[in-house]
């Protein structure tokens, strides 16, 4: 029944002078979607509105579904076209709609009417007043109700007469690609897709880096990040990931640092070399799922001292999330069950029976001094020999 | 070099089966219960492939059913004997180191009301005789051994242990799951009193999802798929004939040069223990000897997990399995080695390999050099 959508976008709107860039990057990012599904579409953007016109025929949720996924959108209402057959017609219709779409009658209602033909012979009042009559004679169940109403029925009289009442909540934020690019820290957990989620949905767009420790770490453990970034670039977009090879830095770390610093050292290359590909690729900030204690690592100390080691900001979305509430996001944006996978990152390999929770930076730039020998150069073969996947 | 030593997963099939299914696939491609020519030429596939199976285990070409593998093999035979003879008894015994086909089916029909006894295994993976027979009561409907352990090789008295049933309660039945015995070793049911055997087609070099339950003409069975009363009604289901054909084929060329086969597994098995005793802390689980299964060797390299044994080897060409699947996430023990009373410092650092008869003494020497070179460099790397 449906043959169209109207794409409601919020934040946009107060853009100014600006706005065009907006639209026109959210009309992108739902081109792109609609790229990937069944059905031709035709996306036009008129008198502040953008309209998905479809072509062909299509499948309603997997429209809904692609477009829920597209940052930018507030609302997306189905829309039916009507023709513009006189006032009688049109009554027919719209009770035709409210027959379709609302099963159960014991609603309230109001009909707000938009003129973009002002040669209408009716003004917008007198069709809000006379569609309210029809439907009310049609349907003795339905109530007006102007300042509340179940059900706002909007009739817009264009070329032809376009018929919407639902509003479909769409993912909210900014289009993707209005927000500059970040670095995200891939981990193969809970907490890094989301974070990734969250932070391109201020329109940012993302490349990501994992850090891979084979033997130590499975190639599975590996698809399992290739896996979990699929499912972030749904939102985001196609991003590339840099996949570094980080056996030796770590052994070496292990073998001439004390063994309960491990993690923390670790962590400071593992920014540092995330901060070097992030600029190399135009990046303007490091994003990471870290949450204030969630683990030794993430303590405020602990995070005061990887922290210090970048230049570039680093943007923690999820810093005074609980648990829970990350899971939940996680399971919304379809990472939970890949990332609860039992396989074993990088992280926990060699991690201490009791690493320090509050680590003191001084002491920790002290003992970092005995990797200074090689370190350089084994990052240098580390960024050398790192695997770019494109993920899309 | 690419060796593959994990042929307890599955196997590389025999070009012969390759070639044989392709062809069927392409030419011979109808449903053996079609009444017209096209059904009749398939059917013939499916006779052949019984009479192969049925000549190697001397038994009747009716008494073999093809399944959809191992697993099936294993559902059926415990499942389809407990529910025809749940009158006579509700007792089953099995052993502790079976595979999870049967021992999680034990376990569903424990849930439905079946009183289940597992018999024990002394370190070398092997279950005692006396403890059999004194398990066994006059309400027992099914014994299940396997025939060979999967996990460290270990064979099962089995010959002897059919003559203790039927001596103790001549009607208790009598299953094998011979899935990692079948080629490997001489299987004969009805001189060793068995009832049921289950055999899975891609252990043997033949295609996967395919296999059969040997079924003796006296036993009382229940299907466990109904529909189309395919194989006598007994297993439904259209006929994978090329599958079949497979199965039947890999069974004949297994089976051909089976004693000298046989022969020069144990002689690349010896290659491989005494060389990997060579390593300091090693342990070898299971019996070295020829009371294990010829193409079995379950190691324990202490102080490197069996995963990243399992991945500096895979570097290396090597492709072998983690005896015991085990992460800082998940601990998932193994029921074989902890029923061996494996320590659990041993259990997380075992993996096995498992050889064919593609299997060359090069690749057995290649092997132990990558370990000599590995094990020393992991072995400086343990979590603290």
């Amino acid at each position: 029944m449906f043959t169209a959508f109207l794409i409601k976008y919020a934040e946009i709107g107060v853009k100014g002078k600006n706005r065009y860039i907006f639209e026109e990057a959210l009309v992108r990012q739902i081109e792109f979607a609609l790229s990937k599904i069944d059905g031709q579409f035709k996306t036009r953007r008129t008198q502040g509105r953008i309209y998905i016109d479809a072509v062909s025929a299509f499948d309603f949720d997997e429209t809904v579904t692609a477009l829920q996924k597209v940052f930018g959108i507030s609302g997306i209402c189905p829309v039916v076209y009507v023709e513009d057959e006189g006032f009688e017609k049109l009554g027919k219709d719209v009770i035709n709609f409210i027959d379709n779409v609302y099963p159960d009658k014991h609603k309230t209602f109001k009909v707000c009417t938009r003129r973009a033909r002002k040669n209408y012979p009716k003004s917008s009042m007198e069709v809000n007043a006379d569609l309210g009559g029809v439907i009310l004679d049609a349907f003795p169940d339905m109530k007006v109700d102007v300042h509340n109403p179940d059900v706002e029925l909007n009739v817009e009289i264009r070329e032809k007469i376009y018929i919407y009442s639902e509003v479909i909540p769409g993912p909210g934020g900014m289009p993707v690609g209005t927000g500059g690019k970040a670095m995200l820290l891939l981990s193969g957990g809970i907490d890094s897709p989301v974070a990734g989620y969250m932070i391109s949905k201020r329109g940012v767009t993302l490349e990501a880096v994992y850090f891979h420790a084979p033997p130590y770490t499975s190639e599975r453990a590996k698809q399992k990040v290739v896996d979990l970034a699929k499912y972030v670039s749904e939102y985001s977009g196609p991003l590339k990931l840099h996949v570094i090879n980080f056996t030796d830095i770590q052994l070496y770390i292990y073998e001439k640092c004390p063994h309960d610093e491990l993690t923390i050292i670790m962590r400071r290359y593992m920014m540092r070399i995330a901060e070097m590909i992030a600029k190399e690729n135009d990046c303007l900030g490091l994003v990471t799922g870290e949450s204030i204690g969630q683990v030794a690592s993430q303590t405020m100390q602990a995070l005061m001292a990887t922290n210090e080691v970048c230049t570039l900001p680093v943007y923690r979305p999820l810093i005074a999330f609980d648990k829970q509430d990350i899971v939940d996001i996680s399971e919304k944006i379809n990472t939970y069950e890949t990332s609860i996978l039992p396989f074993e990152d990088c992280c926990t390999i060699f991690v201490a029976k009791h690493p320090v929770t509050k680590p003191n930076v001084n002491v920790i730039r002290q003992h970092e001094q005995n990797v200074f020998d090689k370190i350089d150069e084994m990052i240098e073969t580390a960024l050398q020999t790192r695997e770019i996947i494109e993920v899309k | 070099m690419e060796v593959y030593l994990d042929n307890s997963a599955t196997t590389k099939a025999y070009p012969e089966v390759v070639s044989l299914v392709a062809d069927i696939m392409t030419n011979d491609y109808g449903n053996a219960s079609s009444m017209h020519l096209k059904g009749v030429d398939a059917e013939k596939y499916l006779k052949y492939s019984k009479a192969t199976i049925a000549g190697i285990m001397k038994v009747k070409e009716k008494e073999i059913f093809f399944t959809s593998g191992g697993t099936e093999s294993d559902n059926w035979a415990l499942m389809g004997a407990a529910f025809a003879n749940h009158r006579s008894g509700k007792h089953l015994i099995t052993t502790k180191i079976e595979h999870p086909a049967i021992l999680r089916t034990m376990e569903h029909l424990k849930e439905l009301g079946f009183d289940i006894t597992y018999l024990s295994v002394n370190q070398y993976g092997q279950i005692s005789l006396e403890e059999l027979r004194n398990a066994i009561r006059p309400d027992t409907i099914l014994v299940s051994i396997m025939f060979v352990n999967n996990e460290v090789g270990a064979i099962q008295p089995i010959d002897e242990a059919g003559e203790i049933i039927k001596q103790t309660n001549p009607r208790t039945l009598f299953h094998v799951d011979a899935v990692q015995g079948f080629g490997k070793l001489r299987l004969l049911p009805k001189k060793w009193k068995i009832d049921m055997v289950s055999v899975s087609g891609h252990k043997i070099h033949g295609p996967k999802g395919t296999g059969f339950l040997y079924i003796d003409e006296k036993v009382k069975i229940k299907p466990i798929i109904y529909g189309g009363g395919q194989q006598n009604g007994y297993r439904s289901g259209t006929e994978n004939v090329p599958g079949v054909a497979g199965l039947g084929k890999a069974t004949e060329l297994i089976y051909r040069n089976m004693v000298e086969d046989t022969h020069r597994l144990y002689c690349l098995k010896k290659k491989l223990v005494s060389g990997l005793l060579k390593i300091d802390h090693v342990k070898i689980n299971g019996p070295q000897d020829e009371t294990g299964a010829p193409h079995i060797v379950s190691a324990s390299i202490a102080g490197i997990r069996s995963e990243v044994m399992l991945h500096s080897l895979e570097d290396k060409g090597v492709y072998v399995s983690a005896g015991s699947a085990c992460s800082s996430h998940k601990h998932t023990v193994s029921d074989t080695l902890s029923a061996m009373g494996l320590s659990t410092e041993y259990m997380d650092s075992t993996i096995r390999f498992s050889l064919s008869v593609f299997t060359t003494e090069e690749e057995i020497e290649y092997t132990l050099k990558c370990l000599y070179e590995l094990v020393p460099m992991l072995r400086r790397y343990t979590r603290r």
